[in-house]
């Protein structure tokens, strides 16, 4: 490869601890961009819907005091994708924040470019309107309710925006809610690399060091992405890429391991070929990108009821032996407690799940299956209020704590490990969109805003 | 008959965004893959059956140079909803682990 690009993924996601010994392996081996990823929906709804981080302000602000200080002595641009985890206009907001700050005690004079690609309900339901908003498999058609039950609503941003950011001269990019590839594959796009070799490259070096031999003696990974290949490194000396290790990244939290859908293509890494370049780098070639129409992917979320929860363990022999008859019984003597005391039509749900037998699958178990020697019983009560399932906790609590396997026998007391001994635990929250929007152009749904510290 | 632990190295599961589940299973090696890749008892019909899932939307995919069988399908409830077991899913693949191959 002659002319290839650059990009240093510092690790798989900002906040997750940057080695700054790597940053500088990176810097010294020819790193064009830093490019990182900040969020993603694995954690749950909850984050989107509240508009608040899963990692703590300390450890973010220490991965881009690194970054930051890198990015400053090379010279080079920093970006980072769906900024406070779920990439809502709060997660740039808060990022931008912690941005701020540091330039200003480590006397740095970034131009920063802020994209936001949180979204208008009313622009949602006019393209809803226009047939441009598409349900995926396995959600129903989109709707002005559906669209109106959301607290936040992102559309997830492709490479373009970033382009346009970098092209604007910005030292640093603070996205909202992006795919995993695009903060990689920006540079390399804008500079001409190939579009196959660029996303896939992105897509391998999206979890950082994952995609090496030995993830947990790493953090990052240098790509050089030439015209129709790319060559993926560790940044860490210590470890290694081999030709498995980066071929089989392709599998990782993708429901197709060929074909990875982006906002305006689709790679293709059916023909990709893997080659060992050295002790520690992989060379890839025969990625395919194919364009199509441009869509962003819709992300809602909103809180839903509220829950209040209760612990007890069990060492009881006897129960233990018949455990799938204690829940049964127990459940019976829950909802027969609670609509005897709170009343018919209150609309609520109570679950017991016993930790140690079959909690985890919620499946039958086998005839045959061996006791434990002891089970943790998670009772949880889901209703509209927090004051409604405090209640009904309440309300179950003596029977939960001594509840009998066999009616009219003495009152156990099973271990219980807090007092007051009900928590609330707050609402539940939930995605509710699986839906892709058409767009005439990938800014239409961006905007993009500056903060100048020079 | 073999149960597929025994014929596979390593084998997961994980949510492939709020909707999907996607499993992956690492054959030992060249042959195991070879032998039990197609087997029906990793079947979309199987698979469905096994997960409480409509078999239209399971998704198979042998992919050849790894040994690895991926197979994918939406979740019975998205992720987070109000009886959430799993939420990343990463235990589901365990239920899998002794099925008999042919």
């Amino acid at each position: 490869m002659k002319q290839t690009v650059n990009v240093l993924v510092p690790v798989g996601q900002l906040g997750g601890g940057v080695r700054a010994e790597e940053v500088a392996n990176g810097i010294a081996w020819g790193a064009h961009a830093i490019a990182v990823d900040a969020g993603s929906t694995d954690s749950g709804a909850a984050y989107l819907a509240m508009g608040v981080s899963k990692n703590s302000r300390e450890a973010v602000k220490r991965d881009l005091q690194i970054l930051m200080e890198a990015q400053a002595r090379a010279r080079i641009p920093l970006t980072v994708g769906s900024c406070g985890q779920a990439g809502g206009d709060a997660g740039v907001n808060w990022t931008r924040d912690i941005v701020v700050e540091l330039a200003e005690e480590l006397k740095l004079h970034p131009r920063i470019a802020l994209l936001y690609s949180e979204q208008d309900k009313r622009v949602l339901k006019e393209k809803n309107a226009q047939s441009k908003i598409q349900a995926l498999p396995p959600t129903n058609p989109m709707t002005d309710a559906l669209i109106d039950s959301c607290d936040h609503i992102v559309a997830v941003m492709g490479a373009e925006p970033f382009v346009v950011a970098l092209e604007a001269g910005a030292d640093i990019i603070l996205g909202g809610r992006t795919t995993d590839t695009a903060v990689i594959a920006a540079l390399p796009l804008m500079r001409g690399s190939g579009a196959g070799a660029a996303w896939h490259a992105a897509k391998i070096a999206e979890c950082g060091a994952l995609c090496t031999t030995d993830p947990a003696r790493g953090s990052g990974v240098l790509l050089r992405i030439g015209e129709d290949s790319f060559v993926v490194e560790p940044l860490s000396t210590a470890i290694r890429c081999d030709t498995y290790s980066v071929s089989a990244h392709m599998l990782y939290e993708n429901s197709d391991p060929f074909r990875l859908i982006e906002p305006g293509g689709i790679l293709d890494v059916t023909a990709a070929r893997y080659h060992q370049l050295d002790d520690r780098s992989v060379r890839v070639v025969g990625s395919q990108w194919e364009t199509r129409p441009y869509t962003m992917k819709l992300e809602g979320a909103a809180g839903g009821p509220f829950q209040t929860i209760m612990l007890i363990g069990i060492q009881d022999p006897k129960v233990l032996t018949n455990l799938d008859l204690f829940h049964d019984r127990m459940m019976a003597a829950l909802h027969g407690r609670v609509s005897r005391s709170i009343g018919e039509g209150v609309d609520y749900d109570i679950s017991v799940r016993l930790y140690g037998w079959n909690a985890v699958s919620g499946l039958p178990m086998p005839a045959d299956a061996t006791p434990p020697r002891e089970v943790g019983v998670l009772f949880v009560a889901t209703a509209a209020t927090q004051e409604m399932a405090t209640r009904i906790a309440k309300t179950c609590n003596p029977y939960f704590f001594h509840f009998p396997l066999e009616a009219g026998t003495e009152l156990p007391s099973y271990g219980f490990p807090f007092s007051p001994a009900e928590i609330e635990r707050g609402r539940v929250y939930e995605f509710k969109l699986n839906h892709v929007v058409a767009v005439n152009d990938p800014l239409e749904l961006v905007r993009i805003e500056w903060v100048d510290k020079a | 008959m073999p149960k597929l632990r025994d014929v596979c190295r390593y084998v997961r599961s994980k949510n492939a965004g709020p909707f999907w589940v996607t499993i992956d299973l690492f054959f030992k090696d060249d042959e195991s893959f070879r032998k039990y890749h197609a087997s029906g008892a990793i079947s979309t019909r199987r698979i469905a059956e096994a997960y409480g899932v409509d078999p239209a939307l399971v998704k198979y995919f042998a992919v050849e140079n790894l040994n690895v069988v991926k197979i994918s399908f939406p979740r019975k409830t998205s992720q987070g909803g109000v009886v959430e077991r799993d939420m990343h899913q990463g235990q589901q693949y365990v239920r899998l682990l002794s099925i008999e191959l042919t």
